[in-house]
């Protein structure tokens, strides 16, 4: 169970000298922040602001804290900020297993048995050689975010991960992101135009314009 | 580290190549301390220009580095006015890599023993078409105005001109523009050619341009096509190079300087040409036709790759029947008996040549991928697209080899270094380097940079996320690099031959070397060995990436 909190102290994203957004806020264990707002609002810059990799085009200032340590000037493999996109964008040249051990730190002993629990937990035990290319959009959502938690962020952000898949597969797949987040205790940024994920995450609506 | 690597590229192609070219204008005007030039004077000028035939001389390397590009690039424009999306044409797209691979002096030899006059197509055509009993008394190769040189030219210009321009065309969208102009009702061979060729041509102009200065002064080709009453240009100056009697070299620096003036000239008739081409189209578009010339046009262009085609089968089978000939009579059009004799023969002689290419060519090709790789990556991680300018990647292209090689001869010998291994691959990275970072930097452009941004939110540090997820997920198209790098190498002649000081020879050497005297079977053995070397190459890294992500699904699809 991990007890960190998110905050983002007076951020604000221009580009071209054009202001796209402001935003101070903090987020606690657990608790998931919906951004909402049209596209071109700014939504995606934001979380790869707080991830570590807006391009040098935007101006951006403000920043990014999580358990009151200052992340913003740290490279974004030092931050600890899990980040599911669109596509669960599994590596498709390694296996199943080869994509969860990249995530797994470094020090933590005994990953295999890591793997196969968290396997376990998602309903896709024995998947571990499989070729990413061969699993269904729901088997690889679940393998993204499992993924995800291996690699033990400190926060975790998602832009819009349910978009891509078909109506009753979203409803199962956000169930079960929302349900282990909530349950690792995770602060969350979620960025979307859907008001169905805003009302599965059952948090604050930060709204942008 | 990296910034280091992708300063230490530019400084790589343009300090050598700018040095050289300045450094061999000296001598040329006398001065050479080593062989006791110490003044300035106009003597080897004036000795230049009384050589006989040197008007000529210069007169075909003028018209083949203009003629060369002129013809090739209507061949190919046409063919793609006229093919865009048949089956020809993705037949043709299959093949155009395999095509560029085979080596200048392969193809050459091939294209010589196809058209002499006791060449395969004499012979196919003899006695019944021609009535001729013996090989008539024709000068086809090797002709007094370098017809035949402009022909192996060509034929080994318009794959590497197809390639760069089907490289071009995505960007250009071509689809959408030629659907507008046939729904205004232009027929669809003069829409290709009224709305996409206007936008294609500025886009492969750099080859366009190192087209002509390559054929303007080509060594290896015009020595086995080229006339030799008087020959071109280029081939007299570095028989002037290699003359025993070394007070030549002063001739020899002033010629490589007529050679640079010479292409110099020829690129700016071409830049002429391009001007009134230009006003042309301006007429031709405003003119508005939509039918008139759509047949001739469509005619040339399906028929144009398939000759170059058949030209190039032709030449092959040419060598493969001579590599393997027992005695063969004038008009019969196959040999009376098959020998591996001229293998067994040549066997021992291709060892040292064979293993000193293999070392050059994987050691350069190596060399210029970790360079390029660096310099990528260098790119990527600032977030500076095009950090390094196209042109300079051109430069070895730009400036006539024969020019800035000699001026490296030149530091040398006031250096006093001797030819070596390590000078010769020095040599060779000059020209692999631009075509690995062409052929690779799309490909690492193009890769969606979310999975690097994956790998570091989930921790990954650059150096992780660079070899285990971007270099494998390049894994094909850093092969094809290679390939094409090692494929350049090897066909490489005058960086071997010049400084390698004739005592570093390669396959390629040695069989430029065979023009003059050695037996057809024996130089279609050699031939062959070379251009078998390239296609190995290209044949692994098209098996390989799918040997590796036989497993893959997802690897499979990308490329």
């Amino acid at each position: 169970m991990n007890n960190s909190f998110l905050e983002l102290r007076d951020v604000a994203i221009a580009l071209d000298g054009k202001r796209l957004l402001e935003i101070d806020c903090r987020v606690g264990p657990g608790e998931v922040l919906t951004v909402m707002g049209p596209s071109g609002s700014g939504k995606s810059s934001l979380l790869s602001y707080i991830a570590g990799f807006l391009a040098p085009a935007f101006q951006a200032s403000g920043n990014v804290v999580v358990n009151g340590n200052e992340i913003t000037a740290l490279p974004a493999e030092r931050r600890r900020i899990g980040l599911l996109f669109q596509d669960p964008l599994l590596f498709p040249h390694l296996s199943i297993a080869g994509n969860l051990r990249f995530a797994v730190p470094k020090q933590s002993n005994d990953k295999n048995r890591l793997i196969q629990q968290g396997l376990a937990d998602i309903g896709l035990s024995g998947f571990d050689d499989r070729d990413p290319g061969t699993l269904s959009g729901g088997q690889r959502s679940r393998v993204a975010l499992l993924r995800l938690l291996l690699s033990t962020p400190n926060a975790v952000l998602l832009d819009e991960p349910f978009s891509k898949l078909d109506t009753q597969l979203r409803q199962e797949i956000r169930t079960l992101v929302f349900d282990r987040l909530r349950a690792s205790g995770l602060p969350t940024i979620l960025v979307t135009h859907d008001q169905a994920d805003a009302d599965a995450a059952s948090g604050r609506i930060h709204t942008l314009s | 580290m990296l910034r280091w690597a992708s300063h230490s590229l530019i400084f790589l192609l343009a300090a050598p190549i700018l040095l050289g070219t300045f450094i061999a204008s000296l001598p040329a005007f006398g001065y050479f301390p080593p062989l006791g030039g110490d003044q300035f004077s106009l003597d080897a000028w004036r000795q230049l220009f009384e050589v006989p035939g040197i008007t000529q001389s210069v007169a075909i390397s003028l018209a083949s580095g203009v003629l060369t590009p002129l013809i090739a690039l209507a061949l190919v424009f046409l063919y793609l006015a006229s093919a865009t999306g048949s089956n020809l044409d993705l037949w043709i797209r299959r093949l155009v890599s395999p095509l560029l691979s085979f080596p200048h002096a392969a193809a050459a030899f091939g294209l010589a023993f196809l058209i002499a006059p006791s060449g395969l197509l004499s012979r196919l055509l003899s006695p019944g078409l021609t009535g001729w009993e013996r090989p008539p008394d024709l000068l086809i190769v090797n002709d007094t105005w370098g017809l035949s040189l402009l022909l192996g030219l060509i034929v080994k210009e318009v794959p590497f001109l197809l390639l760069m321009s089907l490289a071009a065309l995505p960007q250009l969208q071509p689809g959408p523009r030629i659907e507008v102009a046939r729904s205004l009702g232009y027929r669809p061979t003069l829409a290709w050619l009224k709305v996409v060729a206007p936008g294609l041509y500025p886009l492969i102009r750099l080859p366009v341009i190192a087209v002509i200065v390559f054929a303007s002064a080509t060594v290896d080709v015009a020595l086995i096509l080229g006339p030799t009453l008087p020959p071109t240009l280029s081939v007299r100056v570095l028989a002037w190079f290699n003359d025993p009697d070394l007070s030549f070299r002063f001739v020899a620096a002033a010629g490589a300087l007529l050679q640079l003036g010479t292409s110099l000239l020829a690129v700016s008739i071409w830049l002429l040409l391009e001007k009134s081409f230009a006003l042309l189209w301006r007429f031709w578009l405003s003119a508005g036709g939509r039918n008139i010339g759509e047949g001739t046009a469509f005619v040339i262009g399906r028929s144009a790759m398939p000759t170059v085609l058949l030209v190039i089968a032709g030449s092959l089978v040419a060598l493969l029947i001579n590599a393997f000939s027992g005695p063969w009579r004038f008009p019969s059009s196959l040999p009376s008996s098959w020998t591996l004799q001229h293998w067994t023969n040549s066997f021992q002689d291709l060892m040292t040549p064979l293993s000193n290419t293999l070392v050059i060519s994987v050691c350069s090709t190596v060399i210029a991928l970790a360079l390029v790789v660096a310099t990528l990556e260098s790119e990527q991680l600032s977030d500076r697209k095009l950090s390094t300018p196209v042109w300079l990647l051109y430069l070895p292209l730009l400036i006539p080899q024969l020019v800035f090689l000699f001026g490296i001869i030149v530091l040398t010998e006031f250096a006093a270094w001797q030819a070596s291994m390590s000078l010769v691959i020095f040599g060779h990275l000059l020209f692999v380097i631009p075509y690995v970072f062409l052929s690779l930097s799309e490909a690492y452009r193009q890769l969606d940079p979310r999975w690097s941004q994956v790998a570091s939110t989930l921790g990954a540090s650059q150096f992780k996320s660079f070899w285990r997820i971007r270099m494998p997920l390049l894994l094909a198209p850093c092969l094809t690099a290679v390939a094409i790098g090692m494929a350049i190498s090897i066909s490489l002649f005058l960086p071997t031959q010049l400084l390698g000081a004739g005592r570093i020879t390669t396959i390629t050497s040695e069989a430029v070397a065979l023009t003059s005297g050695a037996s057809r079977n024996l130089i279609s053995v050699w031939a062959i060995v070379q251009l078998s070397l390239p296609m190995l190459g290209f044949l692994a890294a098209l098996f390989i990436p799918k040997f590796v992500w036989r497993n893959r699904i997802g690897m499979q699809e990308a490329r």
